[in-house]
């Protein structure tokens, strides 16, 4: 496919979908077709239209579209059908061997000219105002079939008084010019899945409608777009169209919001957008979109961008704009005496999830050449760390398992801490739609959320675990798949370590593993656990999809390692419908860490400490790489409160807003000599930084996202940058001032260096991408179009390694105090922390964060829905408004993160996952009480912070503790050596030695074989 | 009556039925009277649908009001059978007497009572033969809501009585069979039994006498006649001047070959043991012994066609679907007989209706299904409450599986349950692919074809659709031997073809007799020509969807091939008979109005082109370019024919056509005026 982005992009419309749409490759049997006198051959199955459009023959119609299931209503494509009898709609007749087909005849012409005149008679004539003018497939077929004249006349019965419904922000829904082909009720069902639109009436009466109160706001719609995209008329079309008139130009890119990484084409007049639109051909969402990407992306011109660099001294003077050389003059300058005040490691950087592969690159790049260290982290740390920590322990690479489209084929899907039509809506399309078709669903979740039950959803169980009892939960179902002997011993046998297998076995099939003994933790009835995990094993094709339900969480990498573990059991990995997918939360999330963002880590997820990949770096770069680990966010935040951590790069995140524990991550930001942001808005971080960098928008950009599937999607601009740089041109500029130059003249060339130094990415190039659309990773020589599947007969690592994962609760429990207990998520309308979404008509749906909380425990407190109520851990204390609901159990209260007025994160703790201190978000022990009073403080201070390195040193301990003693001293020392940076170890060792803190045994002894000692 | 539905009772009861929906719909107006949209919330969520979903069925059905009543319900026929006899005067009677009244007044379409039209329901109880006056009275029973009398039921036996069979028929209650039943059952020595009917509607109310000579038959009686017939010594097949003499010697009966009728009017209904001493089950009981594949052969052997309309093979369409993949089938019983002119299919199930459940039980163990479903329209009352006995009743003896039961159909290990659904007032659900729509709970729209519903039916699983008809022949081919069947008929329509003659016709009713009989028999010498006494001017063959024959094309005889070659349509086999009074361009726009109210509405042509239809004719009629407009209106009818979806849309072409082309005067009744033309 070669592309030519100066013009509008028309998808040509085959009329059906393919016969089997979940087959990767064409089907093998072809039948022989002539159509209007030539032959050709086609798969089985195929319609008779999209036989005729693949060979050329574009046969009228209006209600088909190659998006939807044929359904047969217009009776445009009507065709003549050698034996058979009458006129067969072509659409709903499937192609035969020797078939022969006509699609023009005096005839068939008669007929649809009859049918045309039918629909014009009951449709207004204002064409030439029309916002469909140009776009619109009534005109087009009108004109197709010759249509001259109406003469039914226009003085009968029709609907041509019906008012507009303009209660949807995005587009106008006109039924006045509906000619009821149902495509927009059909793609709702089979394309979104919400089933929010009907055909209400009959007959003549029939009319299009939303929910069963009249409007499309009031409706269940979730504005994914879908009707408006298939609408073939003026009836539901985007008020930017309607505003601005037809696109003249398309730019194919990529949606900058969630991890599933839509496809998108930006129709543009000038440098103008005036809609997106979803690519049919975009491997991760096949055409389909949701309100996000759809419509939420005014944020990038918005009004609120700060459009030119900015410094000040201090944070409480004013900004001062700058030219961008002073920007950049004045940054180098300030880190540079930073690193000779305070030394080489007293500075670092943080990439972000939602730029750039290239950005985030370049961004590493700096950090470990011209800053000289490793203190470099993403903001990946707060959601998936723990996913890539744990699957590259089980199969050895830090990514899920399966593309999307995998789903299509699960027999049974086990969905643990993952909502994903509010999070990966378009995936969770995809998902609903194998459901639709007959496939099993096990959600686990302290929420009911909508895929438990939801239109033509129904969970086959929901394990509604308790908060924080994860590990407990997986522990369980694998005890029932071992005891019961629901293994598959011949996977394991070929596949897996048998020694870790057999270990993992005796482990998980102790009693006190049986759902029977882990109820009392888990709240989950060992019966339907039981239950569950029969399911899951019976299946043919099982498989796990997650979100940060999961990795958030003082044990998120064991549960990673707990699912990896119930996975290779079942036999479920290493082909369609199965594996162990991460649902990733931010748009390059994959991409960030796949660049080399970790403290611990270059790109490719290879170790700073292997002399020959620094080697390779090295040379190529000409700068020595540091060994060994630097700090991670919330070290150096811990850093920054201690005064050994001063300057701060921060590209394309709010940590102020995302963060846990906001006082204390407050306390750290106050603490630096520089924070410098480079950000499209002034965010919460912003506001307490000392140079600002002006960002780029995605329709800016050029480089490429990688989502959650491992696709390495091409981002292309459709405008000139708004500030007069692309931001990775910026972090070379600053890292030239600083004396490390990178020299790429494009991001092309970032991607070429990226793929010279990364074997995953060996075969990956813009020209590669922009010919094929975009390929998964690995790929390189061994597989040059990528990846979709992995670990395909072998696993990446050799054998798949089965680790023991003990059940250690969290340290946040409920109390008399706090003795409710707090999870947190998201909503479709919001995004992250709502810096976009927020600057979008999306408020509309969600204006701001609300605590949910169960009946009971609201009744019990005096609160009803709308009440203003205070929430309080021991960290902190927000006011939100209350809203009563049975979605959670009794016990859990639930709020998103989206508003910063809420802030949700003012609540949530320092607990973190003890292998990649990713936040335990999803657990803290909170109180609600009617009304609305003061925030608390409670500021971290030295001895707080050696503490909390005991604690984390005593968390990992803890996870090695049911293995023999020695090895659990092996683990822990090596896992303390390969992860810990080095000043984080010398204070460990001497908070042991002050002897103020209980320390655990292993911890003592693992820490006297540090290679790396104070 | 506008009481709160016991919603979380109701949904309680359904949520756990495969499409419980349209059960739970018809609960809630039957508690309610009325379907409010609150309840929408709660029915999505029990259905596990959409709220828009509930508000697509709800909207989509005329049975499911969504706003309280203003009073009671009065319905009023208007379909071609009830036209034909004056219902026209009746309406308009109606609408002048309701005005201002609370009370609702509603048109349907056929009640299956075509005999005895005007037909009009009020207070859930059917008047026939109803005259403008005796509307007003009608009405103001209604307004006054006077309590209507239970319908006595049959007797238990009592040594020295003597039987005496009153029927039950809807047809027989129409013109007042329960009163007449009310007046018997207390009368010494009287053991009532109420029976199916005959088909000799004009002889209704018929009472029959067991002698020892055999059934004698007295009618039509009268309530005011029970009296005097008492007196005559009815009971012992006394003289009196409505003595009609041995049913089996009637001339009427005489002139048939009763296959499918076999017990209808001759056992009770009710009485599952009746069945038995009568022949029934004799052929469930043969098919379990026989191998599936032998079953179906023995059904194709028999030359049995789909009595529905279609007339195809229903021993191929048997074996497509014990041959299709999967273990998952069913057996679908298409009961929606909306046909104006039709109620073979109501007669059956209200005089027979353990044949339809035996048959129905054959057809399963043929394919190898485990569930059926009888899916019955909400306006034959009479036949649902004879099927839900019945089935009830087979449950009890085991002929069915029923709730709570062990083992399979007759001891066998052979599972069958059998599920009654009851429509809602749309006639395109009669159409198999939209009365499979119906059944799963939502609205009746029609599939595109293929997938044929043998191969992907309800649920998308292979599923036998057939009407109750070709079903419940089935125990008969089975009892007999397919030759029993394959001997009668002509050519290749075997068999027997289930007549109804009714409309403005002397002597309506069923007449089962073999293929091969002339629609002027028909009409003209068992149908005794008129009941207005003048002269016949058309004749409907095969409901609101078939032609209109004049008298010079009477002469056809009666099977499928020769009626396809005339360009005709056997339908059902319903014949309704107007006399000369008939406006023809009346009946052309009806055919389109009919199309209009009770299409789907998914395809083009059906949906908008009725619509333009009736516009088109009014413009003709009332001489508006005329000439312009009926080559305007024949090119309609070419696209409606041939582009529309299903038969709804491209059968309504067939009255209209017929009518414009025999009986082109009734278009041009009015002088040419060139008002209101266009161009």
């Amino acid at each position: 496919m070669t592309l030519s982005l100066s013009m509008l992009i028309d998808d040509h419309d085959l009329g059906t979908p393919a016969p089997d749409r979940r087959l990767r490759e064409p089907a093998q049997a072809t039948v022989e077709v002539t159509i209007d006198g030539q032959t050709f051959s086609v798969a089985e199955g195929t319609s008779v239209m999209r036989a005729a459009a693949l060979c050329g023959v574009d046969v009228p119609k209006l209600c088909a579209t190659d998006r939807l299931d044929p359904f047969g209503s217009c009776r445009l494509c009507l065709v003549e059908i050698e034996g058979r009898k009458g006129t067969p709609a072509s659409c709903t007749t499937p192609v035969a061997q020797g078939m022969q087909v006509t699609t023009q005849s005096p005839k068939l012409e008669r007929l649809r000219r009859g049918v045309m005149e039918l629909y014009i008679s009951d449709h207004p004539l204002d064409c030439l105002t029309c916002a469909a003018n140009g776009d619109c497939e009534l005109q087009d077929m009108s004109g197709k079939v010759g249509l001259r004249d109406v003469r039914y006349g226009y003085e009968g019965d029709n609907h041509l008084s019906l008012g507009k419904d303009t209660s949807n922000p995005y587009f106008t829904f006109d039924s006045s010019k509906c000619i009821v082909c149902s495509r927009c009720v059909r793609a709702c069902e089979e394309v979104q899945g919400t089933f929010a639109l009907t055909i209400e009436g009959r007959g003549f009466g029939s009319r299009v409608a939303a929910g069963f109160k009249g409007s499309f706001f009031d409706s269940d719609c979730v504005s994914c777009g879908a009707c408006v995209q298939v609408c073939p008329t003026a009836t539901l079309t985007e008020n930017t169209v309607i505003e601005m008139g037809q696109p003249r130009r398309t730019v194919l890119t990529t949606c900058a919001y969630c991890g599933v990484g839509c496809s998108f084409k930006a129709e543009m007049q000038g440098e103008t957008v005036v809609r997106m639109t979803p690519y049919k051909d975009g491997g991760a969402n096949e055409g389909h979109s949701c309100v996000k990407g759809r419509f939420a992306w005014g944020y990038a011109t918005h009004q609120d961008r700060q459009l030119e660099p900015m410094i000040r001294e201090s944070i409480t003077d004013e900004w001062r704009v700058v030219s961008w050389q002073e920007a950049i003059d004045h940054t180098a300058a300030r880190l540079k005496d930073i690193q000779a005040r305070h030394g080489n490691g007293a500075i670092g950087g943080i990439t972000s999830s939602r730029t750039t592969n290239e950005e985030v690159f370049a961004v590493q790049k700096m950090i470990r050449t011209a800053f000289g260290n490793n203190n470099v982290d993403t903001c990946a740390r707060v959601c998936h760390s723990p996913t890539g920590f744990g699957l590259s322990q089980a199969f050895g690479t830090s990514a899920g398992t399966q593309d999307f489209k995998s789903v299509e084929s699960a027999d049974v899907i086990l969905l643990i801490g993952a909502n994903p039509t509010d999070a990966h809506p378009v995936f969770a399309s995809r998902m609903k739609k194998r459901l639709r078709e007959g496939a099993d669903i096990i959600v686990v979740d302290p929420r009911r959320i909508d895929l438990v039950k939801t239109a033509h959803v129904r969970a086959a169980h929901h394990l509604q675990l308790r908060p924080g009892t994860n590990v407990a939960v997986v522990n369980a179902l694998a005890h029932v798949v071992v005891t019961e002997d629901l293994v598959d011993h011949r996977f394991v046998q070929e596949r897996c370590d048998p020694a870790e297998f057999a270990a993992w076995a005796a482990f998980v099939s102790q009693p006190e593993n049986s759902p029977e003994s882990l109820e009392q933790h888990t709240g989950v009835p060992a019966a339907e656990m039981r239950a569950a995990a029969r399911l899951f094993a019976g299946a043919g094709n099982g498989a796990i999809y997650y979100g940060l339900g999961v990795t958030e969480h003082s044990q998120g990498s064991t549960m990673v390692m707990g699912m990896a573990n119930l996975a290779m059991a079942t036999g479920n990995l290493g082909r369609d419908g199965v594996g162990v997918n991460p649902l990733r939360g931010q748009n390059n999330v994959q991409g960030s860490c796949d660049m080399g963002s970790f403290p611990h880590e270059l790109s490719g997820y290879r170790h700073v400490s292997d002399p020959n990949v620094r080697a390779l770096f090295e040379g190529l770069w000409g700068h020595a790489i540091q060994p060994e680990p630097g700090l991670r966010i919330p070290n150096m935040f811990d850093a920054a409160i201690d005064g050994h951590f001063k300057g701060l790069f921060v590209q394309g995140e709010d940590i102020a807003q995302s963060d846990p524990n906001t006082v204390h991550v407050m306390a750290a930001l106050t603490s630096l000599e520089l924070l410098v942001v480079q950000d499209l808005f002034i965010n919460e971080t912003a506001k307490v930084a000392h140079v600002f960098l002006p960002g780029t928008s995605f329709l800016e950009k050029d480089g490429t996202f990688t989502n959650a599937e491992r696709r390495i999607n091409r981002v292309r601009p459709a405008m000139r940058a708004k500030t007069g740089k692309q931001e990775w041109e910026v972090v070379c500029e600053l890292a030239a001032a600083l004396g490390a130059p990178m020299h790429w003249n494009d991001a092309a060339e970032i991607m070429d260096e990226i793929a010279a130094l990364t074997p995953t990415f060996a075969g990956v190039s813009f020209a590669k991408l922009d010919e094929v659309g975009s390929v998964q990773w690995p790929c390189n020589d061994a597989k040059p179009m990528g990846t979709p599947i992995m670990h395909e007969g072998v696993f990446v690592r050799g054998k798949g390694r089965f680790t023991v994962t003990p059940y250690v609760p969290t340290d946040e429990k409920s109390t008399r105090k706090f003795p409710l207990l707090l999870t947190t998520g998201r909503i479709l309308s919001q995004y992250n922390v709502g810096a976009q979404t927020r600057r979008t008509d999306n408020v509309r749906w969600h204006g701001e964060d609300v605590l949910e909380i169960h009946p009971h425990d609201a009744e019990e407190r005096g609160i009803r829905t709308g009440d203003e109520v205070t929430l309080a851990s021991r960290v902190g204390t927000t006011t939100l408004h209350a809203v009563v609901s049975d979605r959670m159990a009794q016990g859990v209260v639930y709020t998103t993160f989206h508003h910063p007025v809420s802030g949700a994160n003012v609540v949530t703790t320092e607990n973190s996952d003890w292998a990649t201190n990713c936040p335990e978000y999803k657990v803290t022990a909170v109180q609600v009480s009617p009304g609305h009073s003061a925030a608390t403080v409670e500021i971290d201070h030295p001895e707080h912070r050696l503490g909390a390195l005991v604690r984390m040193a005593n968390q990992i301990a803890r996870q090695m503790a049911a293995d023999p003693h020695a090895d659990a001293v092996a683990a822990t020392a090596y896992h303390l050596d390969r992860f810990w940076e080095h000043e984080m170890r010398a204070d460990l060792v001497r908070a042991i030695d002050a002897g103020t803190v209980t320390v655990d045994d292993i911890v003592v002894e693992a820490v006297g074989r540090l290679s790396v000692t104070a | 009556m506008t009481a709160q539905p016991d919603i979380d009772a109701i949904l309680a009861e359904y949520a756990s039925w495969p499409g419980g929906l349209m059960p739970a719909l018809h609960a809630i107006q039957h508690q309610h009277g009325w379907v409010s949209s609150e309840h929408v919330p709660a029915l999505a969520d029990a259905f596990n649908v959409s709220v828009a979903e509930v508000h697509g069925v709800i909207s989509f059905y005329s049975d499911f009001r969504t706003e309280a009543p203003k009073g009671p319900l009065v319905q009023l026929c208007r379909a071609e059978a009830c036209a034909a006899r004056g219902a026209k005067a009746v309406h308009e009677r109606a609408i002048a007497e309701v005005a201002g009244q609370p009370i609702d007044l509603e048109d349907v379409f056929c009640l299956g009572l075509c005999t005895a039209g005007p037909v009009i329901t009020a207070q859930g109880r059917v008047h026939s033969n109803v005259t403008p006056d005796e509307v007003a009275v009608i009405i103001g029973h209604a307004l006054r809501n006077d309590a209507v009398p239970p319908a006595p039921a049959s007797t238990a036996r009592r040594p020295d009585t003597i039987t005496v069979f009153v029927p039950i028929d809807a047809a027989a209650r129409a013109v007042g069979a329960d009163d007449v039943a009310a007046g018997l059952v207390d009368a010494p020595g009287v053991h009532l039994v109420r029976n199916g009917s005959r088909g000799m509607l004009w002889l209704e109310p018929m009472v029959e006498i067991d002698t020892p000579q055999g059934r004698v038959a007295y009618g039509p009686v009268g309530v005011a006649d029970v009296p005097g017939l008492l007196e005559a010594d009815l009971l012992h097949g006394g003289e009196h001047p409505l003595r009609l003499g041995l049913v089996d010697d009637l001339p009427w009966m005489r002139s048939q070959q009763r296959y499918t009728f076999r017990r209808v009017g001759v056992v009770d209904p009710r009485d599952p043991d009746d069945y038995e001493r009568n022949g029934g089950l004799v052929g469930l009981r043969r098919a379990l012994t026989m191998q599936p594949t032998d079953v179906v052969a023995e059904v194709t052997d028999s030359g049995l066609r789909g009595r529905g309309g279609a007339a195809f093979p229903t021993g191929i369409k048997l074996r497509t679907v014990l041959e299709a993949a999967g273990t998952t089938k069913y057996i679908v019983c298409n009961a929606d007989e909306g046909d104006s002119g039709s109620f073979a299919d109501r007669m059956l199930m209200e005089g027979d209706p353990f044949m339809l459940v035996e048959g129905m039980v054959i057809a399963g163990w043929a394919v190898g299904a485990n569930d059926g479903y009888v899916y019955i329209r909400s306006e034959y009352p009479d036949a649902i409450e004879a099927m839900r006995a019945a089935i009830a009743a087979a449950e009890q003896r085991g002929w069915l599986n029923g709730p709570g039961s062990v083992g399979g159909v007759l001891g066998t290990d052979f599972v069958f349950r059998l599920h009654l659904r009851v429509g809602a007032g749309a006639y395109i659900c009669g159409e198999e692919t939209a009365l499979l729509e119906s059944l799963e709970g939502r609205r009746g729209v029609v599939r595109a074809k293929p997938p044929l519903p043998a191969l992907e039916g309800l649920w998308g699983k292979p599923t036998v659709v057939n009407n109750v008809l070709s079903l419940g022949t089935l125990p008969a081919i089975l009892a007999d031997g397919a030759a029993s069947y394959a001997a009668l008929g002509t050519g290749r329509s075997r068999g027997t073809q289930v007549v109804q003659l009714a409309g403005n016709v002397a002597r309506g009713g069923i007449i089962e007799t073999p293929f091969g009989i002339t629609v002027d028999e028909v009409v003209n010498v068992l149908g005794g020509g008129t009941a207005s006494g003048r002269s016949v001017r058309a004749v409907q063959v095969g409901g609101p969807l078939g032609a209109y024959l004049s008298t010079d094309h009477l002469d056809v005889p009666v099977d499928y091939e020769a009626f396809a070659a005339a360009g005709l349509l056997l339908g059902h086999g319903s014949f309704v008979v107007f006399d000369d009074t008939v406006d023809m361009a009346a009946m052309a726009r009806f055919a389109m109005e009919f199309c209009a109210v009770e299409s789907c509405g998914k395809c083009t042509p059906c949906r908008i082109g009725s619509t333009r239809g009736v516009e088109l004719i009014d413009k003709i009629t009332a001489g508006i370019d005329r000439e312009q407009n009926i080559d305007t209106l024949l090119d309609l009818c070419e696209v409606m024919a041939d582009a529309s979806l299903c038969a709804m849309g491209g059968f309504t072409p067939l009255p209209v056509r017929s009518a414009l082309s025999q009986f082109t005067d009734d278009f041009h009744r009015t002088s040419p005026s060139t008002e209101g033309s266009h161009s």
